[in-house]
């Protein structure tokens, strides 16, 4: 069957209003957020933003203070269903350092009720990572490889990713996303990864969500987020007509040109302006920029103690 | 190792800066294999699988060129079995890109040898694509 004809039904990760305090400040604050069955979906903030709470909240390792959350239907519990569903890789991707790889793939066949490990074996002999030599003494690429291969021979519907990639050189990082692409692919499987660079993940990515500041700028499977976006240049307006005529996202105007990243139709142009496509990167950068000012003008003073998004280019 | 000999007959390789999308890169260069004769009627391409494992891509955007690809005419989906390729893109006969290409690399050595540099040899081969030179030529 194929992945997009599965996206009809319910949602694999659905949250409504989700939010975790820590004392005084919250990590996560007002979470809806929707992931289609089937997609790759590239969970992206700089850090701070409330990714890992997040991911940990989905799956069931923290608790709520507000909200909810719902993975394929289920609220999230620490019950064997639930956990046999679900997989979840920590950032550490925490391995039995002294274990071999082949002790690692025995020790989750025992545990796990579903346990399939064929193609991961495949995949790990492909990749030359040795079976028998202490998961200590493997390359972090390696390393990354083998929790990877294990969390997928779990069989789970739903994986969890935190920050997978951020510690991967670049051909460590290619090898680990063509794995997990190769482990979606035809399966079904959901991917919820998370990561503080779009670019690190865009290609294998099919949906895209964006938190900053503790919450959802961004939702939205990335084919309709470039094509309901476009990107203006023209004759200097001032920011009142622009606002008056588009939903515009990000404005930067010089002495003489403006240029806009506009959300959705608006009135048609004349031919000073050239209408050009963005990249998902230019659109997900100018969100987390909209939210650096708005936050900037509102916080005053105390935007001093607020996380800067440093993670972000 | 570096060197690898895959079991495909065509590998797929993707630019992030060339500002095509993924999807109609793999349609391009299924395209580009055609008509250089690398593929023919009759061959498989490689599976979903095969692909993203090489290349680190979304399934879906495999899926998508291969059905881009069919809506084009040029390759078939058979359920379980693989895609295959019909037919050929319509346009000269196999092998006349390759001897095209290869009297053009001739050309670029004579034009290096005598002193010009990329950015001439692209401006000199623009202006001979641009409409006012072939219909002049054309008239001639």
């Amino acid at each position: 069957m194929s992945r997009a004809a599965q996206t009809g039904d319910v949602p694999a990760v659905e949250t409504v209003g989700l939010g975790k305090r820590y004392g005084q400040t919250w990590g996560l604050q007002d979470c809806s957020v929707q992931v289609p069955k089937g997609a790759i979906s590239a969970l992206l903030g700089p850090n701070g933003s409330g990714k890992t709470t997040l991911l940990r909240m989905v799956a069931g390792f923290a608790t709520a203070s507000a909200g909810s959350a719902r993975v394929l239907g289920r609220p999230p519990a620490q019950n064997e269903e639930f956990l046999a569903s679900v997989g979840y890789l920590a950032q550490e991707m925490p391995l039995y350092r002294r274990l071999n790889v082949a002790e690692h793939l025995e020790l989750g066949r025992r545990l796990n009720p579903r346990w399939d490990d064929g193609p991961a074996r495949g995949r790990l002999t492909a990749l030359q990572v040795p079976f028998d030599r202490p998961v200590a003494t493997l390359s972090g690429g390696q390393h990354a490889q083998v929790a990877l291969a294990l969390a997928v021979a779990k069989s789970p519907e739903v994986l969890l990713l935190d920050e997978p990639v951020a510690a991967l050189d670049p051909l460590a990082r290619a090898e680990f996303l063509a794995s997990l692409a190769t482990a979606a692919a035809g399966t079904g499987l959901t991917v919820l990864l998370s990561s503080h660079l779009l670019r690190d993940v865009e290609q294998v990515c099919d949906h895209v969500v964006l938190l900053a500041s503790s919450r959802v700028q961004l939702c939205s499977d990335t084919e309709t987020l470039v094509s309901s976006h476009k990107v203006l240049i023209g004759p200097r307006r001032g920011p009142s007509e622009c606002e008056r005529s588009f939903e515009v996202v990000r404005a930067t105007h010089t002495e003489r040109q403006s240029r806009l990243l506009v959300r959705g139709p608006g009135p048609a142009l004349g031919p000073s302006w050239e209408v050009l496509e963005p990249d998902l990167e230019e659109i997900v950068l100018a969100y987390m920029g909209q939210d650096r000012d708005s936050r900037s003008l509102a916080a005053g003073p105390l935007s001093l103690v607020v996380a800067t998004p440093g993670g972000a280019r | 190792m570096s060197s690898e000999l895959s079991k495909n007959l065509v590998s797929f390789r993707l630019s992030s800066t060339s500002g095509v999308p993924a999807y109609l890169q793999i349609v391009q260069q299924v395209e580009h294999a055609l008509r250089m004769g690398a593929l023919g009627p009759g061959d498989r391409l490689p599976t979903v699988k095969e692909v993203v494992a090489e290349i680190a891509l979304n399934p879906n955007t495999v899926l998508k060129a291969y059905r881009e690809l069919e809506v084009r005419g040029l390759v078939e989906g058979k359920q379980g079995v693989g895609t295959f390729v019909l037919a050929r893109p319509t346009g000269p006969p196999p092998g006349t890109q390759e001897r095209l290409s290869r009297s053009l690399q001739a050309w670029v050595r004579k034009a290096r040898s005598e002193g010009l540099d990329d950015s001439a040899i692209e401006a000199l081969v623009r202006s001979a694509l641009s409409p006012a030179t072939s219909s002049a030529q054309g008239a001639a």
